[in-house]
């Protein structure tokens, strides 16, 4: 008797100690890098952007890391057996930061006005939408023209954000004032923004679920140098370093300090997928045998353990196996630069130079660009290394000047949504970096990624999906690197800091800090 | 009134110089690969051909060249340096914000530099030879020939990691909420490491040189004098040599100062300053045209304005000068 009262004191201590210190509020600082040019997500969709501004914009669903959709602005949905509709059932009480209440107008102006005419990725999923529709407030309807598999993954912040009608409806978005003060659903709302400094957002304390979010207040501050991100952390002056935002040789470092967590979760719906364009038009690279062999010449396991220190995983196709659909039935290239020469001298290489285009996106990739050279070099191919800024690479991959360009892709959680775009042959076209920049063409595939795209059977698209994969393979339009993993890096204190599939960029809804 | 004739005639100069330096930039941004559209489209992770040309039409980037230029032209004879579209703000209000934390720093290290550098020259050539004059002139050629970008990363594990004394980031504590000394004192803090760093090489320049000037004049023949006369060694030291020696000190002050607004870069970088050194490389790497021109015209006018300065401070130090021309 004793002992059950005992433990169930003990049990109501455990239960009632964190809740306490949840409840306490606080303050946390991030890394923002670089500063974002601005914060309306519906305007601007780059990382930064959506780091800060994915505490103030919220869409109808969010994504655990298991992909699977969870309630967001929707507090239900159900989607009708034929897969053509798509109704969601709206939270109650959702205030906009401003007082307005959120509705359903809301959603369909977001979705069928301001997005389609705004939000280039959103625009191609737009494309399967017949109608969306709101039969009343808390109700909106979406009617696709044919099933597509991944429409249920793009209810997502940074795909969909909410966007308050009462402020942009009939007005020029781009120059609407008001996007200097961004206002949306979202558990924190824009305070201030010091350029070069500090964005400074504070809790909503309308907020529709109660006793969220937890903190007062979040810094995200503007640190240019990656070294002097690293000495913030150390310093306390930051709490979190959300993934890529320092040097992988200072990971490890960090990660070592006193009371210092690290976790490579929160990336499963982008799972950037590093790889190199290589040019199938024209030069060596437009031979399939010399890109095999190019595959076959590079140690990446050796630049996952030595330039990556460990982190990823080595990529064996084109779908990266953190997102659904993945298969490993495929040809594996490992390290073998005998069968690289074999291949050469098949194909008659005659020493003709190819170059390499690394990301400018600091000394990671530009270590990384020299490790494949040296590979190429090995079994005889001839490599310059290229150079250009941010600007420069951009002109030069989407103008395909170049041989081989490493680059890397976000999955956007369904290979119709984040992979097919770099395969199929109606993405080709000059003037972006996010198509089919290498120029691969394969009718008998595109039929194959089209009908993958709308089936409405995921048994039959994961079967679909495994014969790209197994054939795409052999093909090697492109050379597959690594699943890139960024691990976030924080002050343990930072309790819930990642609960979804989207981690730190999903905001901090759910993230406390546990007092000591 | 040769003074004022000679002012005037400098102001017309450079406004010309000032025009075709804009004109200049203008083509050199141009020639750059790339442009903020494509930057833009390329942040997002997404992008059509309609979703770049509508970029292009609001930044209007799809006029032709000629177009474009006569239209900044315009703009700038009329003091207007632009909007910035990837900002969503007019140049002159960023430049506005950014340039009261950029003057504080290098006008901050421009006067330690100017001071200390002097000081410490003119305490060496009085002890030529001597031994506290080799450890001066070796400390100075030190900090010449330290990387700029090094030394602020030391002095921040030194300073900030390992000592914890002074803060090693930033213009002031963030959500301080600190007003009026207290606030001063917290900026102050902040402002100790970087002022120093970038103040280190040209403190070094100056000792260096005014050592060498000071040595130089200490041999001519009016020093003899007025030694011959019985000057005591301070009067002479600061009412004869010194005052000589500063002309070339006032020359290198002079291009020191141009720097003003553009060359604290590297050290706006590592102390996360939020100055225009960063606002220029950050705009420069976005091709955000209106702003990085509206930079480059403003340190344009800043070196020139300094230049004239220079002149007008070469007559005080020495008025034989203005009577020659």
């Amino acid at each position: 008797m004793n002992f059950l009262k005992t433990t169930t004191f003990l049990i109501a201590a455990g239960l009632a100690t964190p809740l306490l210190a949840q409840d306490a509020g606080g303050r946390i600082d991030i890394v923002v890098q670089p500063e974002p040019p601005s914060l309306m997500l519906g305007l601007v969709q780059n990382g930064p952007t959506q780091l800060v501004a994915g505490d103030i914009y919220e869409s109808l669903l969010r994504y655990n890391t298991d992909l699977e959709p969870q309630p967001s602005l929707a507090k239900s949905w159900e989607i009708s057996e034929d897969g053509l509709t798509y109704t969601f059932h709206l939270q109650d009480g959702v205030k906009w930061h401003d007082g307005e209440p959120f509705t359903s107008a809301d959603v369909v102006f977001s979705a069928d006005v301001f997005l389609r005419e705004t939000h280039a990725r959103m625009r191609s999923s737009l494309a399967y939408v017949d109608s969306i529709e709101a039969p009343d407030d808390q109700t909106v309807v979406f009617k696709l023209k044919t099933p597509f598999g991944p429409f249920i993954g793009v209810f997502e912040a940074g795909t969909m954000p909410m966007i308050p009608k009462h402020i942009y409806e009939g007005t020029d978005y781009a120059n609407n004032p008001m996007n200097a003060t961004p206002i949306g659903t979202g558990p924190f709302k824009f305070e201030s923004w010091e350029k070069g400094s500090y964005i400074h957002l504070v809790k909503n304390e309308d907020y529709y679920l109660e006793g969220k979010p937890h903190l007062d207040e979040v810094y995200y501050r503007v640190i240019p140098d990656a070294a002097s991100r690293a000495v913030a952390f150390e310093t306390g002056e930051v709490d979190v370093l959300p993934g890529g935002s320092v040097e992988n040789w200072d990971v490890q470092r960090l990660t070592e300090l006193d009371n210092t967590c690290s976790t490579g979760k929160g990336w499963e719906f982008f799972a950037p997928h590093a790889f190199m364009w290589l040019n199938n038009r024209e030069g060596p690279t437009a031979d399939v045998r010399f890109r095999q062999a190019v595959m076959y010449a590079m140690d990446r396991e050796f630049v996952k353990d030595v330039v990556w220190n460990g982190f990823g995983k080595v990529a064996t196709g084109p779908v990266s196996s953190k997102t659904n659909f993945y298969s490993d039935d495929v040809t594996q290239y490992d390290y073998n630069p005998e069968k690289a020469k074999e291949l050469l001298a098949e194909m008659g290489y005659d020493g003709t130079p190819v170059s390499i285009l690394p990301l400018p996106y600091g000394e990671t990739w530009q270590r990384w660009a020299e490790a494949v050279r040296q590979n190429l070099q090995e079994v005889g191919i001839t490599v310059d290394i290229d150079s250009a800024d941010v600007a420069g690479w951009n002109e030069k991959t989407s103008q395909w000047d170049y041989d081989m360009a490493f680059t890397y892709l976000y999955q956007y959680g369904d290979p119709a949504l984040g992979v097919s775009r770099n395969y199929v042959e109606s993405q080709i076209e000059k003037g972006s970096p996010w198509n089919n920049v290498e120029g691969y063409r394969n009718p008998e595939m595109d039929a194959k990624w089209a009908a993958a795209a709308v089936s409405p059977s995921p048994d039959e698209r994961t079967k679909i999906y495994s014969e790209i994969q197994k054939e795409i393979v052999d093909d090697v339009p492109v050379a597959w690197l690594l699943e890139i993993e960024f691990p976030t890096i924080y002050n343990c204190n930072v309790q819930d800091l990642v609960t979804t599939g989207i981690g730190v960029s999903d905001g901090l809804r759910d993230a406390w800090i546990k007092q000591e | 009134m040769s003074l004022i004739t000679t002012i005037l005639g400098r102001l017309v100069k450079a406004a010309i110089t000032l025009l075709a330096i804009a004109v200049l930039n203008f083509f050199l941004i141009h020639a750059a690969p790339g442009d903020p559209a494509a930057v833009l489209a390329g942040e997002a992770g997404a992008a059509d051909p309609l979703f770049i040309a509508q970029l292009r039409e609001r930044f209007g980037l799809d006029q032709p060249l000629y177009v474009q230029l006569w239209s900044y032209v315009k703009n700038v004879l009329t003091l207007d340096l632009g909007y910035s579209f990837r900002q969503g703000m007019p140049v002159y209000d960023l430049i506005a914000q950014r340039l009261p934390a950029t003057l504080l720093l290098t006008l901050s290290s421009f006067v330690i530099s100017l001071s200390l550098g002097i000081a410490f020259g003119v305490a060496a050539a009085a002890r030529v030879g001597k031994a506290s004059d080799s450890v001066l002139t070796t400390i100075a050629l030190l900090f010449y020939a330290t990387p700029l970008y090094w030394a602020a990363l030391m002095a921040v594990l030194v300073f900030s990691v390992q000592l914890g004394w002074l803060p090693g980031f930033g213009y002031e504590t963030v959500g301080s909420g600190y007003s009026g000394l207290a606030r001063a004192w917290d900026i102050l803090q902040h402002l100790i490491l970087p002022a120093l760093t970038l103040g280190l090489f040209f403190m070094a320049v100056y000792m260096r040189m005014t050592r060498a000037s000071m040595l130089e004049v200490s041999q001519m023949d009016f020093v003899k004098t007025a030694r011959a006369k019985g000057l005591s060694g301070p009067v002479i030291r600061r009412r004869h040599i010194l005052r000589n020696a500063l002309l070339p000190v006032v020359t290198l002050a002079g291009l020191q100062a141009g720097q003003l607004i553009g060359g604290a870069v590297l050290t706006e970088t590592v102390f996360a300053w939020p100055g225009i050194g960063r606002l220029m490389f950050e705009s420069l790497e976005a091709r955000d045209y209106n702003t990085i021109l509206g930079v480059f015209l403003v340190s344009a006018a800043m070196v020139i304005v300094f230049n004239i300065l220079t002149d007008i401070v070469y007559r005080i130090v020495d008025p034989r000068i203005g009577a020659k021309s």
